[in-house]
């Protein structure tokens, strides 16, 4: 466990150096303690690949404090168990205008786009965290085989639904942002919705998947 | 019900309030008043409660009519506030008549004014704020900026205005300027002492593509030799994030939630407000204090906004 102060009413918490997946089991059991436990001095918790920024009140506490509670809370944190996680699967219709970067990326990997297309669709994801934007999950970790950079230079617009990858990461843009990851596909579902709940189709600690669909299929879901 | 009519908006006017925060998990950024001390003074000048919803305006202000009349409060950045053809002042209440109008012109100073009328505005809460968070389109009015014809419900209030102005006193401790204090940020030691020297000996400028989410800043780029890879995690507001090519970005209230760019700095609590009145061109420079100043000042600060008796004469 490593403490940095991020700002003078925030605390970084890392509980490992390395994105895997025990060091972000240890980061959610710790997330799912404080919300169960909320002290009074608490104001936001974003938890990350391997760390939680913990944000609080500096009329009522300071940094060597919130790190006493939070060293109390990791000990309760490592007794509890990790809930089950949710599986949710994700249509994508791959390539063309939907995937601007397919073609692309298949060649930087010397493979055919119907391969991307299937190592991309054919083991499920961990979710990470949201961050970014609302609803925006991180999830991995994409095959090393489809390992990409981002782009050099990032769109200024990224219509919502698109499905990139990054490093060994892979995301569903909510929302039409600028963004520099490179496309692969579209979904035609919402990620995020302030008038549905759970607002967020997913949180942290879900598996997802993802389903190759034709463009029928998408026209038809994206008109439901 | 009383009601505003939006007769010009303005370059970019948003309803805005305190913001919400506690849904990082959720990827949802508190967003809210860029002045949130703005915003509260003017609340408090027209007997709302300090979070409020109001409206934000940048640069340049809009047009308003208030078919039934409303007591308002002009709190931040001066448009050169115009009620039925009369100036009035910054910061006190004042009674607009039934059918008046309230014109706005380009900023004479800082970026931000807001518009705080008694009994608020009314509008539906995303996740128990009112704020507009554009990004996502959530929030605020349709999650949009305001547009020529809008019409926005307001709040029950008391027509009686009282006699109260903002002390010149406790707004010149409070008054935006361009020296930033910043502690620490969680990277630091990732910068050698010669970035360091030109972060806080050579003054910036604030870039033209500045917005809610960030402010970029032009000036010496701060490059770390190793390109300053790292793993995503969480950011604060006020984190001044250092790209890839070495430029450094402030993040604002509607900021995103995580990022991978090594951060050098972060803009103290006491400042926040001061980050929001930047304009584009706007010189900044930033000076060094510790985490314990940074919250003394905090906490000093904090009094003086709940102190009416400080507040105003």
């Amino acid at each position: 466990m490593r403490f940095c102060a991020a700002s003078d009413r925030a605390l970084l918490v890392y509980l490992g150096e390395e994105i895997s997946l025990p060091v972000h089991e240890r980061v959610l059991k710790l997330l799912r303690v404080l919300q169960a436990n909320p002290p009074d001095w608490l104001r936001n918790i974003q938890p990350a690949y391997c760390s939680l920024l913990v944000t609080f009140d500096p009329c009522v506490t300071g940094h060597a404090e919130v790190e006493v509670a939070l060293r109390e809370f990791e000990k309760r944190a490592e007794w509890s168990r990790p809930s089950k996680p949710r599986t949710v699967e994700i249509p994508v219709c791959y390539g063309e205008e939907f995937g601007p970067d397919l073609d692309e990326v298949a060649k930087l990997h010397q493979l055919t786009p119907e391969e991307v297309v299937r190592q991309h669709s054919c083991q499920s994801y961990h979710v990470y965290f949201l961050g970014f934007a609302p609803g925006f999950a991180y999830l991995g970790d994409l095959p090393p085989a489809l390992a990409t950079p981002r782009l050099e230079l990032p769109r200024r617009r990224v219509p919502a639904g698109s499905v990139g990858i990054a490093g060994r990461q892979t995301a569903v843009y909510p929302f039409a942002t600028p963004g520099g990851w490179r496309l692969l596909g579209r979904t035609p579902l919402v990620l995020f919705r302030g008038d549905r709940k759970p607002m967020s189709l997913l949180s942290i600690g879900d598996r997802v998947r993802f389903r190759p669909i034709t463009r029928d299929e998408f026209q038809q879901r994206v008109q439901a | 019900m009383s009601s505003l009519i939006v007769e010009t908006p303005g370059l970019l006017t948003t309803v805005q309030d305190l913001g919400r925060l506690g849904y990082g998990p959720l990827g949802v950024s508190p967003s809210g008043a860029a002045d949130p001390v703005a915003l509260r003074l003017g609340n408090l000048l027209v007997a709302n409660p300090p979070g409020a919803a109001a409206l934000e305006m940048t640069l340049v202000g809009g047009t308003f009519v208030f078919p039934e009349g409303a007591v308002i409060a002009l709190a931040g950045a001066d448009f050169g506030p115009i009620v039925n053809g009369r100036v009035i002042d910054m910061w006190m209440p004042h009674a607009v008549p039934a059918g008046g109008r309230l014109n706005l012109g380009a900023t004479k100073n800082y970026a931000r004014c807001y518009l705080a009328i008694a009994g608020g505005i009314r509008v539906d809460s995303f996740l128990g704020s009112a704020a507009t968070h554009l990004l996502s389109g959530l929030g605020g009015l349709q999650g949009r900026a305001l547009r020529r014809g809008d019409v926005l419900q307001l709040g029950r209030a008391a027509r009686h205005i009282s006699q109260k102005r903002a002390s010149p006193a406790a707004l010149n401790i409070l008054r935006p300027h361009q020296n930033l204090r910043v502690t620490d940020g969680p990277q630091v030691d990732r910068f050698s002492e010669q970035l360091k020297h030109a972060f806080y000996r050579t003054p910036f400028r604030v870039s033209e593509q500045s917005d809610r989410l960030g402010l970029r800043l032009d000036g010496p780029r701060l490059s770390i030799d190793d390109g300053g890879e790292m793993i995503t995690e969480g950011v604060t507001l006020g984190a001044v994030q250092i790209t890839p090519s070495g430029q450094p970005i402030i993040l604002g209230v509607e900021q995103q939630t995580s990022g991978g760019y090594p951060k050098i700095a972060n803009v103290i609590g006491a400042d926040l407000h001061r980050l929001g009145q930047l304009r584009p061109r706007d010189e900044v420079r930033f000076e060094r204090t510790s985490l314990a100043v940074a919250r003394s000042l905090w906490i000093d600060q904090e009094r003086l906004l709940s102190n009416p008796a400080q507040l105003f004469v």
